[in-house]
Order: C-alpha cells, then structure tokens, then sequence
C-alpha cells in the first residue's frame, strides 16, 4: 500500500494502530492506563534495534541530495540512533508510530495538522508538533519525546506533579502537554503562571483538565525554585 | 498526502536551479507550517519539494552599524521574537512574530515562510470547495459564512491575509531579495502583496514560480520611533487576527510628526491606512485625533453581514495602539 503514490499513509494505518495501542494498554499497563501511558509512553525495554536496510547514500559536502520512494534513515530519538525507513512525505510522527520497530506510540496522532499539540516533540530542546515536521529532514536532530523524560520507576518531576495534582482525565494530550512544559521549564525553571500558561498554548484539552495542568506546572516549577 | 521527491540543495544557486524550468509542479519548502497542512488537505500536489533548509546564510538576522537589519528567510518566528535587537529597537515586529502562531509553530515556522503562506478562509482550506482562489468561478464567502473575511479591498475573492509579521514589516517600510536562476530583484513588501482584483487571483503576491524569497531588508528606523503590534483574536490562547494594527510612530513633543497604520486580518493584504496616517500627521497627540485616525483607518469598509463586527473593532484597535505610545 505504501507504494500507491495516492495513498495517505498516516490515515489508512489508523485503524490497525488503534487496536496496536488498545492491545498494548490493555496488555501492559495496569490501573489508570491512558493516564500512565500518556505520561510514560512505551517502556525503553520494548526497543530493538531496526531492520537492517540500505541507508540513503552519502552525499559529498555541496552536492544536492533528491530522495524519493522509501529509504532507511536515522534519527537521534532519546539519544539513542533509530533506524527507520521511510519516504519524504512520512512525518515524524508516523515514522515514530507507524514505522519505528518497536512503535514509539507515546507521541499521540489526533488532528494531524498542527492545531491540538498532542504529537509535541522537542526538536533541539524546542517544543514542535510531529505531525508538521518531514521525519527525513530530521536527519542530524535530536528529537526527544514522551519516552525520553522518564521511565515507569523513575518519573521526571513534572510528569510526578500531574499525577499529583489528577491533571490527566482521558489522557490523551497529556504527552503533548508534558512536552511544551518540560521545553519551558528547562529554559526557566521557576516560571510563572503567564509563562507557563503562554507555553502551553498550542496545547488543546477537550477534557478542560488545564487548572490542573497549570497547578502540576506550578509545582514544578516551585520546587525548582528551593532547589 | 500525495508522494513527492524531496530535493535538498546546499546552495542557493542549486535551490532556484531546480525552481528554473519546471517539468513538474515543484514548491519551496521552508518551516512546512503552512505546506504540510495544505499538502494534507490535497490543496498543492506537488511533485517534489525543493527543501530550503541545507542552504547556507538564510537562518541569520544582522544589524549594520545604522540599525538597518536583514532577515534570513529561514529565521525562525520564535527566533525574531526572542532577538535582543529586535525587541529593543523593532518592538512592532518582535510584538508581531510573538503573537504567531503557538510556541511549536514559532519554533519552526520562518520569516519567509510566514509572508508566502496562504489564506486561511474556510473555503479555500476546504478541499471539497472550489472557490475563486481554487480557479473556482465563485468567492463563496460573499453569501455564504464570512465572520473571518475582508473589510477592505476585497472583490472578487474577500481573503483576509494572515500574516502578522506581515503588517509590521509593511510599517517598517521593510523591502524582500526574491532570487531566481538568472539574477535577484527588490521589491517593496508594501508592493510584494497583490489584491484579488490586481493579478492572479490565485496568488497573494508577486512572487514567481522560479523565486526564492531569500531576505527581508528593514530599513533604519528614523531616531525617536515608537511602535506597536496589537492584535484582536476570537480564540485567546493562539488565534490569526480578527483584526491588528501594525504602528509606527514619530512624535515631536505633543504632536505627531509622522505615522504609519498598517492593517492586518481586514483586507486581502497587509492594508496601509493612508487615510488614518493622514488624519495623524502634524495633529496634537490626543484621543480627538485618534479617534479621527481610527474613522480614517476604515475608510471605505464595507461588511457583508456576519463580518461587520471587523470595523468598529478595527477602530478600536487603532485606538488602543495610540493610546499605549502615550
């Protein structure tokens, strides 16, 4: 199917990658799970290295670079390089959902166009949503999502407060909000409500959960302040 | 979205060099905040994008010893937002760039990006509506929903522009390099943006189908300028204007010696106030003469029903952006 030069990818896979995900939190995580699985995305333990298959070539230094079809390619994902074939339409969201081995489904897939912030990512410690960045011009980046802030035994100190202060309800723009505060917080630690409020703002919670998710913030920020 | 051929060029030269004749439909990729989501909606199929950011030197903003300042097209917003000189000497464009957008889009999304990207009209992002801007026959907003859509200058096709950076740069008197194969030309961003009625009724502005925008040059601000971005959006976290105002202002004592208004989210581009400017210069500064400049800054405004609201708020608007220089 990927072949099909009409074929939307993202939108076709969306259907398998539901039940993926239902599995997998119905498999893996106990009670509160989309919370825990918003918060901590797929453990590190359930990575592997990718398929081996034909890097896009070396280019000399000047030399222009076309790429076209379906190309292996690596990304710097939570420090670690991440082999992953794709085409220059995939996203950086589908390539960590949808073609990663093992999926990284943490990143969450809800508008696709920029407007929610649930596939907020950190591109160079800067929030950016996955679903608006072509995966093969990443290349040389370093990415950070969801799975790279904290583990199931060793939460960071934000993704503690949410659970502290019950800032998740369905949980599914939690990663995205995790990632736009944890950008803000590590430029300014003891930031203010209005700086974390404006951080946020390319976040959407259907939920309304958002005084609890600035109060989660908030605590954060404060016990950054006594150090 | 459609599959396309990705070209990454490290030169300029070999960026416009794929741009010069094409044998397929090609767009110039930048920042991708506004291509993605038009490439996701089937509204551009291109065959293959010609990807700007391996091209040296355009990701940097220089002051001369003047204060005269260029661009790089691939600056990204956040970048202009957070520049020390930008902020402290033009407050209306850091104001502009701050307001763009959500933090994951003004980290991404360029200058030069931001002044190419296309209209935000629900029919034309509407894939299912083939409206005027679409080589549809009809501006569907004139009878249809047209809360968003413009004030001023529009006819046949009511667009607003999005831009906010736009408006201020237009205020700052800013020029943009347009670079193709065969040489590069200067154009003035007032004259860069094009009404519906003017030229391709496709297009937003005069750029060509073989150009890179590659630099916008703000010229020195003459000594003493004050300026403002205040912007009016429906949605409080991250919205495009219903209606901003982009000002510059020079004042000597209690007068006003000079001003530039220039409207943005009202008018299919960036709308240059003439009248509000006239109404301003050498007048005492005083809430009698902004309330002359805001009656001047909508004049000839016409609303179609849903969109009225557009010009006692834009009034308003120009109002409270005197009021905060006093």
């Amino acid at each position: 199917m990927r072949q099909d030069p009409n074929h939307d990818e993202e939108n076709a896979e969306r259907a398998d990658l539901s039940r993926r995900l239902f599995l997998r939190n119905a498999g893996t995580v106990a009670a509160g799970s989309v919370l825990a699985q918003g918060l901590l995305g797929a453990c590190a333990s359930e990575r592997a290295s990718a398929a081996a298959a034909p890097a896009a070539p070396a280019k000399p230094d000047g030399a222009p670079e076309e790429l076209a079809g379906e190309f292996e390619i690596v990304l710097d994902v939570n420090g670690e390089a991440r082999k992953v074939k794709v085409e220059p339409r995939t996203t950086l969201l589908a390539a960590l959902r949808e073609r990663m081995e093992p999926a990284m489904t943490g990143t969450k897939h809800v508008c696709d166009r920029g407007n929610c912030g649930a596939c907020t990512v950190h591109v160079d410690g800067k929030p950016a949503y996955a679903c608006l960045l072509l995966a093969a011009d990443l290349r040389g980046r370093k990415i950070k999502t969801i799975e790279g802030l904290g583990a199931p035994e060793s939460l960071s100190p934000l993704q503690e407060n949410f659970c502290a202060h019950d800032a998740s309800m369905c949980g599914f723009c939690t990663p995205g909000f995790v990632m736009s505060i944890t950008a803000c917080l590590e430029k300014q630690p003891n930031a203010d409500l209005a700086t974390i409020q404006k951080a946020c703002s390319g976040n959407v919670c259907r939920c309304g959960t958002y005084p609890h998710v600035f109060a989660a913030a908030l605590a954060t920020a404060k016990q950054a302040k006594k150090g | 979205m459609k599959s396309f051929t990705l070209f990454n060029p490290k030169s300029l030269g070999d960026a416009v060099g794929a741009l010069a004749a094409p044998t397929s439909s090609v767009k110039v990729l930048a920042g991708g905040q506004d291509l993605l989501t038009e490439m996701k909606e089937h509204l551009v199929e291109p065959d293959k994008l010609v990807n700007l950011k391996g091209v040296p030197g355009l990701d940097r903003i220089e002051f001369t010893a003047a204060g005269a300042c260029t661009i790089g097209a691939l600056v990204t917003v956040g970048a202009l937002e957070e520049h020390a000189g930008v902020r402290e000497r033009l407050r209306v464009l850091a104001e502009a760039a701050g307001s763009v957008g959500s933090p994951q889009i003004r980290s991404v999304g360029t200058v030069g990006g931001n002044l190419c990207q296309r209209p935000r009209c629900w029919y034309y992002r509407s894939e299912h509506a083939k409206c005027l801007k679409k080589g549809g026959d009809e501006c569907f907003s004139f009878s249809g929903q047209n809360k968003y859509n413009a004030i001023l200058g529009g006819g046949p096709s009511y667009i607003v522009h999005p831009s906010d950076l736009a408006p201020a740069l237009v205020a700052l008197g800013a020029t943009v390099t347009l670079k193709c194969s065969t040489g590069e030309r200067q154009v003035a961003l007032e004259r860069f943006f094009t009404l519906p009625g003017e030229g391709d009724i496709r297009r937003e502005t005069v750029l060509r189908d073989d150009e890179v925008l590659t630099h916008v040059h703000v010229p020195a601000p003459a000594a003493g300028m004050q300026s403002t971005y205040v912007k009016f959006r429906e949605r409080g976290s991250y919205d495009f204007a219903l209606a901003s105002v982009a000002l510059a202002l020079w004042r000597d004592g209690a007068r006003v010696k000079e001003a530039r208004v220039v409207l943005g989210g009202v008018a299919p581009i960036p709308w240059r106030a003439k009248a509000a400017e006239a109404a301003l210069a050498g007048a005492a500064f005083e809430a009698a003469t902004f309330a002359r400049a805001a009656d001047g800054a909508v004049q000839g405004a016409e609303g179609f029903g849903q969109n009225d609201y557009k010009i006692p708020l834009t009034k308003g608007l120009v109002q409270r952006a005197l009021q905060s220089c006093g």
